[in-house]
């Protein structure tokens, strides 16, 4: 059974500056006695008393201003931060798709890339083999997988990163808001193949700043400020509240359409 | 405290939860097995970095086996002028010397620096940090493999000079001399093997835990890498043992051996090379290299339970 489940969770970051950081505070400083409390790094508080439990077929979507915590979070479901207080248990293969250029060789080829991304996300080289024809299709690189990634645009990466992710089946898919890097006739194609992939297994949690991918993506949500969770509900109300308006009213009409939702119903509802 | 560490707390009675704390030798026992399962993930990004490091160039990673037979040939000469040592026996005792060291050091240098390297792998993907320290230990060793090429033709070269007992500064035993009458290669040559093994275990651990000191403390790999090059000079590699007993025998420089024995250094080059090259090795050196092991990985145990969770939050 997949599931994350956080307990009273912390993330804090000591921030050392590049004296603290040395030996020689900690060695020289025992002569001359303290100077006031310097000694300890200071201490950025990312997260605070974060309690959450995601099963199988959520669809999370996080919102808040930047610097809130969505990011830092999404890391704290991934397992890359284990909490400084409180507790975690992440049951499940974890794929995410985070900070695009980071995680990536540019040095290297585009199918290297996509092979050491999938032996990361716990795939064999077979597996990986067999796929990449599947990927280089999907993410419509071509011949451009030969090259080095450092030639690929933002929006080229983020096919690549999605390609592989939505090829393999993870159990749990984390993304950040990055992925709205890419044209809308991919973003359409990756849209799908998204869906799908939720729907199929686990479960996904997705931060953006786009109302419109969000409804898409997701039916819940949760409201980050400060590094706190200040609400937890389904999509539409956390983004009423967050933006103070009914997000189905600024809608195109397209879009209403295409979520399933029809303008005159929507209008009506709000 | 030393360092700074927030105490892990681990209070609450939730009946769903079955798994260790993030601060317990079982979760850092799970990291160093779920890493080497990792095996092809480890050993495909070591050899992505030997082949990324000789990109476009024509012979690639033979350029390791270049540069150190160049370098080996090039000191051999001048430092069997300068002693006035037999060559055909001084140069595979310095080839094999300089090989070994070269793993020894590459894998000190670049542990410390393993997860500083992976710096953006670390915070972007779920992995254990076991699968980096392996990586670097890989890397280290594919090099290792490159290099013992140079030492296959410089023995296949001199294997006359070192296939019966022989002394390093004539090439021949004779009862008169006082210097050291090694017994030439023989099957326990093959003890070189177990040899590399456990030098590769212990690299293990010392990637663990210097990267762990070196991830928190960035002075750290400064401090190390004076200390190697230092130990470089101290550790019988360009200069053979055999050259401070030459003089006059071993009375005249008891003094100096306490400096050899007690560099650890000494016994991890020795338990290889030795067995090399048709030298005797000791048990004690043996004895040395194991416990280090033991006493190396017990030290790596306690900093995996009690920093593993904090690199990610320091890189």
């Amino acid at each position: 059974m997949v599931s994350i489940d956080v307990w009273n969770a912390s993330v804090d970051f000591p921030i050392f500056d590049a004296k603290s950081r040395s030996l020689k505070k900690k060695v020289l400083g025992k002569v001359g006695g303290k100077i006031g409390t310097e000694n300890k790094a200071p201490i950025i508080e990312a997260l605070r008393d974060i309690t959450l439990s995601i099963k199988e077929g959520d669809r999370l979507g996080l919102v808040g201003h930047n610097g809130a915590g969505k990011s830092t979070l999404l890391r704290l479901l991934a397992g890359i931060y284990e909490p400084t207080r409180g507790d975690s248990r992440i049951v499940g293969r974890v794929a995410p798709v985070f900070d695009l250029g980071v995680g990536m060789d540019p040095e290297i080829s585009g199918i290297e890339n996509i092979m050491i991304r999938g032996l990361f996300l716990g795939m064999t080289r077979r597996e990986m083999q067999k796929r990449v024809d599947d990927i280089a299709e999907f993410t419509e690189l071509g011949d451009y997988l030969q090259m080095p990634l450092r030639t690929y645009s933002t929006g080229m990466r983020v096919r690549l990163a999605l390609g592989v992710v939505t090829s393999i089946d993870p159990e749990i898919l984390l993304l950040d808001e990055g992925i709205g890097a890419v044209d809308a006739a991919f973003l359409n194609k990756a849209r799908d193949r998204l869906v799908d992939l939720v729907k199929r297994s686990g479960l996904l949690v997705f931060a953006s700043h786009q109302d419109d991918l969000l409804f898409e993506l997701c039916d819940s949500a949760i409201w980050m400020d400060e590094g706190q969770m200040k609400m937890r509900g389904s999509l539409r109300e956390v983004i009423t509240a967050y933006k103070g308006r009914d997000p189905f009213q600024h809608m195109d009409e397209e879009t209403l359409t295409r979520l399933g939702l029809s303008p005159a119903m929507s209008n009506g509802e709000a | 405290m030393w360092l700074a560490v927030p105490p892990a707390t681990s209070t609450a009675t939730d009946p769903q939860r079955s798994h260790a704390p993030s601060r317990s030798f079982s979760r850092a026992f799970e990291d160093i097995v779920g890493g080497w399962r990792e095996r092809e993930l480890w050993t495909h990004l070591g050899w992505q970095d030997i082949k990324q490091r000789y990109r476009r160039s024509v012979l690639g990673p033979f350029w390791i086996t270049i540069s150190q037979g160049v370098l080996a040939l090039g000191l051999g000469l001048l430092y069997s002028t300068l002693f006035g040592l037999h060559l055909p026996t001084f140069l595979p005792f310095i080839v094999t010397g300089f090989i070994i060291w070269s793993f020894i050091s590459g894998c000190l240098t670049e542990g410390m620096e393993t997860f500083i390297a992976n710096e953006g792998l670390i915070r972007h993907l779920p992995a254990p940090l076991t699968v980096y320290a392996l990586r670097t230990t890989w890397r280290q060793t594919i090099m290792f493999g490159h290099n013992m090429l140079v030492y296959l033709v410089i023995v296949i070269i001199f294997f006359g000079a070192i296939d019966h007992p022989y002394e390093l500064d004539d090439g021949a035993c004779d009862a008169a001399s006082t210097a050291i009458c090694h017994p030439g290669l023989g099957w326990y040559t093959l003890s070189a093997i177990p040899a590399f093994l456990l030098l590769a275990v212990n690299a293990g651990w010392v990637t663990l835990l210097l990267g762990i000191i070196s991830t928190r403390f960035r002075d750290f790999p400064q401090l190390v890498g004076s200390i190697i090059q230092l130990m470089f000079y101290l550790t019988p590699i360009v200069w053979p043992i055999d050259q401070l007993y030459a003089g006059g025998g071993r009375d005249s420089v008891s003094w100096a051996l306490p400096f050899i024995y007690f560099n650890p250094l000494y016994h991890f080059v020795q338990i290889l090379r030795a067995p090399l090259i048709g030298q005797a090795v000791s048990i004690g050196s043996w004895l040395v290299v194991l416990g280090i092991t033991v006493v190396g990985w017990a030290a790596t145990l306690l900093a995996m339970r009690n920093y593993r969770s904090r690199v990610s939050y320091w890189v």
